[in-house]
């Protein structure tokens, strides 16, 4: 068995027995934002504000790339963290013959199974829902998984660097919070004041949000559509490029 | 000299068990800064919620069936309600879960003067303080958005108290039945859907009639009532049931946490 797939059958395993709890945090905690803002809220939303669409319609895809965003951060965040300070699995793997690059790859690719088996949960209530527009809403899976991963690699190179736990909470709360609620997933980012809007372009969330929600739409075009893969997946790669280096340096102390 | 002493132990051990110790005693170690910082820490998260829902799907919404305010300020008072309810329950719950297994720290203050009803008093009594500086905070911004009036604010200033005492003592007793982080979880899962269903973002009509009986139920939806009645400045007698669960479900809470932090600490 190759390297990589020895630090992913181990993060398997452990999933194997705790699973149940991450039911709760990465499928039931969106899910309900669904039913509750889409749902609830929508029946005060006029259709004719959304250009026909129902709020349902328009909030859920972006909640999928919000809740992929999520899902990034814990395991890329918590769980990184825990593995190097507390757990100290990676350096327990460390010992044996896998490299640190072996190590980063290997839960990345335990990282993508999270992200990419809770956004199949999601997109399949959301077609269940009647949420989606357009076949191409299949699509949104991979689109999720592409979002949530250009998240998870930056964070987790950068998340090996990080002392405190308490760091990791205020990056939470001062920057992926409010990326959460202003990118988009609750309402367009053309109703942002003027000045603001080039900063909902650069986010990230922004891109995934809206490559999800064209694609379950079915108004997605091919150039915005590759400008928004192109940026996920350059910010994927870096965080990739970057772990490399950090791994390395954090691990072989 | 023995005397002196004996006369001494009454100033000692107050008629509350030496609650206002543990009050000092967290006043003195908490480490979120000075209370205005720890304030702007709770409140960030709640006037996020305010300007991406109240203002940004407020454009989308416009006016509230029954409820003749902008939809920013209907939300305004859920989300005080929320913030509230979280940073008393942060301090009840998962503060003193690291209190109990990690520091510590009750088991030592018991060889001290202060009873276990000190501990359990003292706790819910910082807990509400820390609560209404999280009101204060939350109230004084959205009192300058110009999103309820400062008499109406006043009231629900209080309102925060008693919101605080109910929540922070039902949080303390349930704490004594978490055996570990991960049940933490569940704890989440009651507080995730009654954040989202318990009125916050839209009025109860929107439900069909069964389950605005379970929303009823629900000790945020009396918390929103009665702090949405008081901002709004639409004081009404229903508001009693809202203050009456309230002070019922504190009173409660107190009874059961005191009885059940002596199984758990001195057994």
């Amino acid at each position: 068995m190759p390297m990589i797939l020895r630090e992913f059958s181990s993060w398997m395993l452990r999933y194997r027995r705790t699973w149940k709890g991450t039911i709760v945090i990465s499928v039931a905690n969106p899910l309900l934002f669904l039913i509750a803002i889409g749902a609830g809220l929508g029946q005060l939303v006029d259709p004719a504000s959304l250009g026909g669409l129902t709020y349902l319609e328009f909030f859920a895809p972006g909640m999928l790339a919000a809740a992929a965003m999520q899902n990034a951060y814990i395991e890329a965040a918590f769980v990184v963290h825990s593995s190097l300070r507390q757990g100290k699995g990676y350096l327990v793997a460390a010992a044996t013959p896998l490299e640190p690059r072996d190590i980063m790859a290997g839960h990345m690719l335990f990282m993508a199974f999270r992200i990419g088996t809770s956004a199949l949960a999601f997109a399949v209530v959301m077609a269940a829902f009647g949420a989606t527009r357009s076949p191409w809403a299949v699509l949104t899976v991979p689109a999720a998984l592409l979002t949530g991963m250009a998240f998870a690699a930056p964070l987790a190179a950068w998340t090996v660097t990080v002392d405190k736990f308490g760091t990791l909470n205020t990056v939470f709360r001062f920057v992926l919070m409010p990326m959460y609620l202003f990118s988009g997933t609750f309402f367009g980012i053309e109703t942002l004041p003027d000045w603001l809007r080039p900063l909902a372009y650069v986010m990230p969330l922004w891109h995934g949000v809206d490559l999800c929600r064209t694609l379950s739409l079915g108004t997605a075009t091919l150039l915005t559509s590759a400008i928004h893969v192109g940026y996920l997946a350059a910010l994927t790669a870096g965080g990739i490029a970057v772990a490399l280096v950090t791994y390395r340096r954090h691990i072989h102390v | 000299m023995l005397q002196n002493l004996e006369n001494r132990v009454p100033s000692v051990v107050p008629r509350w068990g030496g609650a206002h110790f543990l009050v000092f005693r967290n006043l003195r170690v908490h480490t979120g800064g000075n209370p205005w910082t720890m304030a702007m820490y709770s409140i960030f998260e709640p006037i996020l919620y305010l300007l991406a829902i109240g203002v940004g799907i407020g454009q989308l919404v416009g006016d509230v069936d029954g409820v003749n305010v902008t939809y920013a300020a209907f939300v305004a008072p859920g989300l005080l309600a929320t913030a509230v309810m979280n940073s008393v329950l942060y301090e009840t719950m998962e503060g003193a879960f690291v209190k109990f297994t990690h520091e510590r720290y009750y088991q030592a203050i018991l060889f001290t003067p202060v009873s276990l009803t000190g501990i359990v008093v003292g706790e819910v009594a910082w807990a509400v303080l820390r609560g209404f500086v999280t009101a204060i905070g939350f109230l004084l911004v959205i009192t300058v958005f110009g999103l309820v009036s400062w008499p109406d604010a006043l009231i629900a200033a209080a309102g925060t108290l008693l919101v605080a005492f109910a929540f922070g003592s039902a949080g303390l007793a349930v704490t004594t039945r978490i055996r570990a982080w991960s049940d933490f979880q569940y704890v989440q899962l009651v507080l995730l859907p009654m954040f989202l269903f318990a009125t916050t973002f839209y009025p109860v009509t929107v439900y069909p009639r069964v389950v605005q009986v379970i929303v009823e139920l629900l000790p945020l939806y009396h918390a929103i009532q009665l702090l949405r009645g008081c901002a709004l400045g639409q004081i009404e007698p229903g508001m009693i049931v809202s203050v009456v669960y309230l002070l019922v479900m504190g009173a409660l809470g107190l009874v059961v946490a005191r009885r059940q932090w002596a199984r758990v600490m001195l057994h």
